[in-house]
């Protein structure tokens, strides 16, 4: 499956804000690191704020903190708050949705929604910070292995 | 698999905001001394008093002939005795739908005074040590997937999406 950019960016910016809990982060920043213009990156914490998930800072040294509980919070709360990935609503449009063929791929269709769902509402925040620091750790934990392993 | 999902719902939660369990608790193997405490516990989680059920699973996970059962329970004194504070229950299986050895978690129930300690968390890595004991690499377990408390405490252990895929049908 594959998110909408703004839900991606979001994802990504509230890990940054997680990684850096001890002060304000710019859009500035995160948008340099993820390569995307500030511009949608301020659409996206606005979006996050009216949700309650970041608070702002103006001014200098300001910039968007965390707000929520990161043991609660998870991919798939973040995600609903730019995409609806609920199961597809039958398309009277849909050529096939009268016949028995487009009633059956449907429910092909719902099964797998729900299992992403699932997951991604399985997914908290703390979690999902383990898994950045396993990834992170990964490639370190292969160098030194190989460096020991040809040394 | 009903017993699994539904002790394992009310009973675990992802980690809260105070996540140590006191020095006093004592995690040990069950014995059948410690049956009426667990049929009640579970009785309290679930709502069905399942006494027969809960004394067979002790005594086959007592025999020493079948080291691949492991039922723990997690106690704390009092002044007369020891209160019960939870339990997990989980066995190594072999070669089942092709698999290699694992350890299935199959339930786990903690006492609604005593969650959001990290008792769940506890009971687990207990489990896992046995099995790791028993030379085992791999823990599974089965969750409803729309259930999101008892999914996230799981993921939160660390436990991905594994390779297999749970198919049912009705039949009529």
């Amino acid at each position: 499956m594959k998110l909408q950019v703004s839900s991606q960016l979001a994802i990504y910016a509230v890990l940054e804000l997680l990684a850096h809990r001890d002060r304000p982060v710019t859009v500035g920043e995160i948008g340099a690191k993820y390569g995307v213009s500030n511009h949608h990156l301020a659409k996206v914490m606005h979006v996050l704020g009216r949700a309650g998930l970041v608070n702002s800072t103006r001014g200098a040294g300001g910039g968007y903190q965390f707000n929520g509980n990161v043991r609660r919070i998870t991919l798939l709360d973040v995600i609903d708050l730019f995409e609806q990935l609920g199961p597809p609503a039958a398309d009277p449009a849909d050529p096939g949705a009268a016949t028995a063929q487009g009633r059956a791929l449907l429910q092909v269709l719902r099964e797998i929604d729900d299992i992403a769902r699932s997951t991604l509402g399985s997914i908290t925040l703390a979690t999902m910070e383990k898994l950045v620091e396993q990834q992170g750790a990964a490639p370190a934990a292969a160098a030194i292995r190989n460096a020991l392993a040809g040394g | 698999m009903n017993t699994r999902s539904a002790s394992a719902r009310r009973s675990a939660r992802a980690p809260g905001a105070s996540p140590s369990v006191p020095d006093t608790v004592a995690i040990r193997a069950a014995r059948g001394e410690d049956l009426p405490q667990i049929v009640a516990l579970d009785a309290a989680i679930t709502g069905v008093a399942k006494r027969t059920h809960w004394k067979r699973l002790i005594e086959r996970t007592s025999r020493p002939r079948d080291p691949e059962g492991c039922f723990l329970i997690a106690e704390t004194p009092q002044e007369r005795g020891t209160a019960l504070l939870g339990f997990i229950e989980g066995e190594i299986r072999a070669w089942e739908f092709g698999s290699a050895p694992c350890g299935w978690v199959h339930v786990l129930g903690v006492h609604p005074e005593a969650r959001l300690h990290g008792l769940g968390q506890r009971l687990l890595d207990a489990l896992a040590s046995e099995f790791k004991r028993a030379g085992v690499t791999r823990m599974r377990t089965m969750v409803l997937r729309d259930d999101r408390v008892v999914m996230q405490f799981f993921r939160a252990a660390g436990m991905m999406a594994g390779p297999y895929l749970e198919l049912e049908k009705e039949l009529e």
